[in-house]
């Protein structure tokens, strides 16, 4: 039988597929031609640093073929037995019920006269529509793609996203040092070379860049780690999980309690106050507030001085290991690697640590050569000045790209926000400040939010794209009982897999993954607010997606999905921007980039990938290093608004300097004691002090996952579930893992392997049981991004969950009074063995 | 004609499963005649993964061992099988032959490093192939070194001087896993971490991280010393295993304390409190 072999990607990078007769039998990192990828040379201390000339994607990609083909593969348009759109419907059965098969035809025709009926009844606010964050890689089908035209086309009430994998950056950091822009992370240019070259020592804190390395870039840096390694520099991590690059890298492992990092911080500041070993000049020059903040420090504000020892009672780091490392971190050029995501920018108040960690490194002179801000493992050299657009960039959204001729913006002004979801459904109206992703200006943090918004509808009908949330949002019983609301009239739940909450719709339609369609994209870009991830990859490597198999089952692209929708409510002119169909966008993608210049359309389609050449020679120009020199800002950093203006020597904050008082805190929410101008240590609501503790003594940390992508390539029959961190087989079952140290097993009986319950008031999920030495004793560590949840008692809220979703057991409170964020890092749980 | 080896290098491995994912990739559900049969879909591990978690809470290490068929040039398997049901070719790969080795369980127990695999719907031993199908297709390296990120898997030709592989072997100590089984592997492991005794040491006076400070260690095959770090930590990297050593630690403000580690295990000795002289 014929072999052919397709050009395609996944989320962590491209790849060949090879196919036989129709079916998918290899999936391999793409390989290109030789002399194709020129690496580029680093020249650092006598050393020259190159990545090889091979693209490394991430190894959950080689797992594809059994996300592909995953018996949890929705293959047909089903409907939930016992609902009757003419009749009952009874929503207290979502959950439970079981689906028949049904055909498009039938499917289409329910949802589209539902979507009517609703919108003559109550208007076009009444139907909201949530999506999910990661998604098949591609531009033309990701969810800035058809999903928002369609409902930007019809107008809807948008569920708006929080910024979960790094909440504390985006709510906090900006009100130090601007860069809302990039939705509170620091810029990262050239930050490896920055590095290599002049830091002698790297803290690592909350920040593991060998996990999943946070966006979308495989394991293109896992050599960087190598080098550093190598290097002699001084790698110290802190994290209460002694994480994957730790393990490997670490010269020091520090374990804070969680949620107590902040603490940790204000003992470091208190000891280069107390021997002014930090950076006056600098403190002077580039910042505002340092007395207000000093004074807090020094205890003159609450008549507490913040001492090493008081920061040892509260996270339980030893004083002599924070003075030992203040004192090495102001003797040397120290690199801070802590603008990361998953970790202690989840906890509560976390705002207050980001902004520290910014106000730390201020404090060493942010921007001097060895001393600057690392984050995700970002700053290869890169090509800067040709464009293309990546999903998140408004030229990679259907609805705004110059590829539309027309644009789709949503009529309705009335939002949900997704933290708040099932309060909203279920105990209207509900109040919130604070727009989501807070991009376009730092005031949208302030921006006041009611649900239901006067003369608009409460929400009768639910479009759910993907449905994850179960894993990865909060409290997700909460969810469950939404679902079940019969406020709900409506639920419809498209996905290429069954999920945590594809159960709980009415009609279920299959999408396609991007195998089995064409589509376009860059290797580990998202643009936008996240522009430049792509330096997290070392090359630019800008890919033609081949559809390679036919859609499985009956399953269809979104495109062609949401087409049919507009098509039944009269708006496919509009939406499908005058008659284009999906290999059209991907054209017109390729033709708003730079691509043109450089690469004719048909010899893209041939050749399957354009590498974008770094410019010769390469200009190094370090993130900050402008502002730490007084200049213009010479960065690629195109969103920032000041680039290019007589104030481009400024950060993005009021002063336009780092403000250790923040300008705007002060301006806008002034008696917030939760969120103060000046950061301040508070004990967490649910944390090792807390009353709760009492009863739940254990702490449990749920960062991002290491071998899946989320819930992706977490499927049913996934090869990632042969990784013993990840899931383990017991009993013919694949029991999430969860990490106890051995002190906490043995208290309770565990030995490794065990089935074990995880459980506190509001959940309870069993795990299997991982003891090691790298948790601190009183911490559980187990990953976020369960996909499966797999209640005992389907649709019964509140019953144990085999599934592996530890996110049941966290709390949705947000993250401060004022700060719309989810906090799941600050969760107590108790832990006993499960007699099966 | 190629000879062909593979070199496992300890230091540079991130755990990051890529090569036992795309051996999966590889084999499952796909024959190739005459090579291999299918590997099924979950319980083989061809490209087996031993995590070593080295230490104690809060000086961890972890090592990721990483196991595939050894490719012995003297191999028990083709010694205990029936005849021609395991051979091995001139490039020195080693071959379970999909048809003549069915119904022959008695060879998955043949191998003292437990790389052979049963398939039960299939009646047949699996193990690792070197991608030997690949490879005289023209491929340079298996699918688990191609993967790999940070060069922790090195294939190729033993007999080519210029070879990576025959480059490093010609610098760097490499021995099979297990050198008492003598079977000649053509995998060869370097840098494989041996034991590690570790300690932190404070002034107990004054609560500080005690730098600078004198640490001998002592066996009976070796005599080794370091200062401690800023953090008061000191480590001994590379110690034979199971083996008696003591630790004196010496200052000269300070009564001089000795403690005992044993090398089954790493051995994190934890914090160790130095009284002042009176």
């Amino acid at each position: 039988m014929a072999e052919h072999v397709f050009m395609n990607a996944t989320i962590v990078g491209p790849v060949l597929v090879y196919v036989k007769g129709s079916k998918i039998v290899r999936i391999r990192p793409l390989v290109v031609e030789e002399g194709d990828l020129k690496p580029w040379t680093i020249d650092a201390n006598g050393k020259k640093y190159s990545p090889p000339a091979k693209l490394k994607v991430g190894p959950c990609a080689m797992a594809a073929r059994t996300q592909i083909y995953s018996e949890d593969r929705i293959l047909y348009p089903m409907k939930r037995i016992g609902f009757d759109p003419k009749g009952d419907r009874h929503p207290e059965t979502r959950g439970k019920a079981g689906y028949e098969r049904i055909s498009w035809d039938e499917a289409l025709n329910i949802v589209i006269s539902e979507m009517k009926r609703i919108r003559e009844a109550y208007g076009p606010s009444a139907i909201a529509a949530l999506d999910q964050d990661h998604h098949n890689w591609g531009i033309a089908g990701y969810r800035f793609g058809p999903y928002f035209r369609f409902f930007n086309t019809i107008g809807f009430t948008e569920v708006l996203h929080n910024p979960d994998s790094w909440e504390g950056w985006h709510w906090g950091a900006p009100h130090a040092y601007g860069f809302w822009w990039r939705l509170g992370m620091p810029e990262q240019f050239d930050l490896l070379e920055e590095t290599l070259k002049y830091s002698d020592m790297i803290v690592y804190w909350a920040v593991d860049p060998d996990y999943v390395r946070a966006g979308y870039c495989g394991q293109e840096s896992a050599i960087w780690f190598q080098w550093i390694k190598d290097s002699g520099k001084k790698n110290v991590f802190i994290d209460p999980f002694c994480n994957y690059t730790a393990s490997i890298i670490a010269d020091k492992w520090i374990a804070p309690r969680p949620g107590t990092d902040v603490a940790m911080a204000l003992g470091i500041a208190y000891v280069w106050m107390k021997e002014n070993t930090y950076d006056k000049d600098y403190i002077a020059n580039r910042t505002v507030g340092f007395e207000e903040f000093k004074a807090y420090v020094l205890g003159q504000e609450d008549g507490i001085p913040k001492t090493p020892k008081w920061a040892e009672d509260v996270s339980g780091v030893p004083s002599r290991v924070i003075e030992a490392l203040a004192q090495e971190w102001a003797s040397k050029r120290t690199m801070i690697m802590g603008a990361g995501m998953g970790g202690a920018c989840r906890t509560a108040y976390a705002h207050e640590w980001a902004r520290i960690v910014v106000l730390l490194q201020a404090m060493q002179g942010l921007g001097k050569p060895g001393v600057n801000l690392w984050g995700n493992a970002d700053g290869a050299p890169a090509n800067y000045e040709v464009f293309f657009p990546a999903y998140a960039d408004l030229d990679g959204m259907m609805s705004f790209s110059r590829a539309a001729k027309k644009k789709a913006i949503n009529p309705v002004q009335q939002r949900l926000y997704r933290l708040l979801l099932a309060d909203s459904i279920l105990n209207p109206p509900v109040k919130w400040m604070g727009e989501g992703f807070c991009g376009q200006q730092l005031e949208q943090q302030f921006t006041k939010f009611v649900y239901p918004m006067p003369g608009c509808s409460e929400v009768k009908m639910f479009y759910r794209y993907g449905g994850a949330s179960m894993g990865t949002m909060t409290e997700g019983n909460k969810i469950v009982k939404m679902y079940q609301s019969p406020k709900l009239e409506f639920v419809v739940n498209q996905d290429c897999w069954w999920c945590t909450e594809t159960k709980f719709a009415d009609i279920v339609l299959p999408a396609c993954t991007n195998l089995e369609r064409n589509d376009i994209a860059e290797f580990g870009e998202a643009g936008g607010y996240l522009k430049w991830g792509v330096t997290g990859s070392n090359y630019r490597v800008i890919a033609y997606q081949k559809k390679c198999i036919e859609p499985l089952g009956e399953s269809k692209s979104d495109y062609w999905i949401f087409s049919q929708l507009a098509k039944g409510l009269g708006v496919w002119e509009d939406f499908s921007d005058g008659g284009k169909l999906e290999d059209d966008w991907v054209k017109a993608y390729f033709e708003i980039s730079d691509l043109p210049k450089y690469i004719s359309w048909e010899e893209f389609l041939k050749k399957g990938y354009y590498i974008v050449p770094l410019p010769e020679p390469y200009e190094f120009k370090p993130a900050f290093r402008w502002y730490y020199e007084g200049r213009k800002c010479d960065t690629y950093d195109t969103l920032n608004p000041k680039l290019g203006t007589d104030k481009s020597h400024e950060l993005g904050t009021y002063s336009g300097k780092i403000e250790f008082a923040s300008e705007d805190l002060k301006q806008h929410t002034p008696d917030d004691k939760e969120r103060p101008p000046v950061p301040h240590y508070i004990p967490s609501w649910e944390g090792h002090s807390s009353e709760l503790a009492k009863k739940y003594p254990l702490q449990m940390i749920s960062p991002h996952p290491r071998y899946s992508f989320h819930s992706h390539f977490d499927k049913e029959g996934s090869w990632v579930n042969d990784i013993p961190a990840h899931r383990q087989l017991k009993n013919g079952y694949y029991y999430w893992s969860a990490r106890i140290h051995p002190q906490d097993a043995e208290a309770r009986g565990i030995k490794n392997g065990d089935i074990i319950r995880l459980y506190n008031d509001r959940a309870s999920v069993l795990c299997a049981a991982l003891v090691t030495e790298r948790v601190r004793p009183g911490v559980i560590h187990s990953y976020c991004s369960s996909s499966k949840y797999d209640p005992s008692e389907p649709g019964k809220p509140y019953t144990l969950d085999r599934g592996g979703c530890v996110n049941l057991l966290t709390s949705d409170r947000l993250m401060s009074k004022n700060v719309p964020g989810m906090a799941p890092n600050s969760c107590l749980i108790e832990i006993e063995k499960w007699e099966a | 004609m190629a000879r062909y080896g593979l070199l496992v290098d300890m230091n540079r491995c991130n755990g990051c499963y890529g090569c036992f994912l795309a051996c999966r990739d590889e084999f499952c559900g796909n024959d190739y005649p005459p090579y291999s049969a299918a590997q099924p879909y979950s319980g083989h591990f061809w490209m087996r993964i031993v995590e070593r978690e080295r230490g104690a809470f809060p000086k961890v290490k972890m090592a990721y061992i990483r196991i595939p068929c050894m490719q012995c040039d003297d191999p028990v398997c083709v010694k205990q099988s029936p005849d021609g049901a395991v051979y091995k070719r001139p490039d020195g790969i080693v071959i379970i032959d999909p048809v003549k080795a069915k119904g022959h369980k008695e060879i998955v127990a043949s191998c003292p490093y437990r790389v052979i695999y049963w398939n039960e719907e299939l009646q047949l031993p699996q193990k690792c192939t070197f991608c030997a199908h690949l490879l005289d297709q023209g491929w340079k390296e298996p699918r688990c070194v191609e993967f790999c990120p940070t060069n922790a898997l090195i294939f190729g030709d033993l007999d080519d001087p210029k070879s990576e592989i025959s480059q490093r072997l010609a610098t760097e100590k490499a021995e099979p896993l297990r050198s008492e089984f003598g079977m000649k592997e053509k995998v060869l492991y370097v840098n494989m971490p041996k034991r590690f005794v570790s300690g932190s040491v404070v002034f107990g006076d004054i609560d500080k991280c005690a730098g600078d400070v004198t640490v001998n260690l002592i066996g009976d095959e070796e005599k080794r010393t370091t200062r401690t770090n800023n953090y008061g930590d000191f480590e001994f990297e590379g110690l034979t295993e199971n083996k008696d050593y003591t630790v004196q630690i010496k200052h000269k403000d300070y009564t001089p304390k000795e403690l005992k580690a044993n090398t089954r295990i790493d051995v994190h000795l934890g914090d160790i409190v130095l009284s002042k002289f009176s």
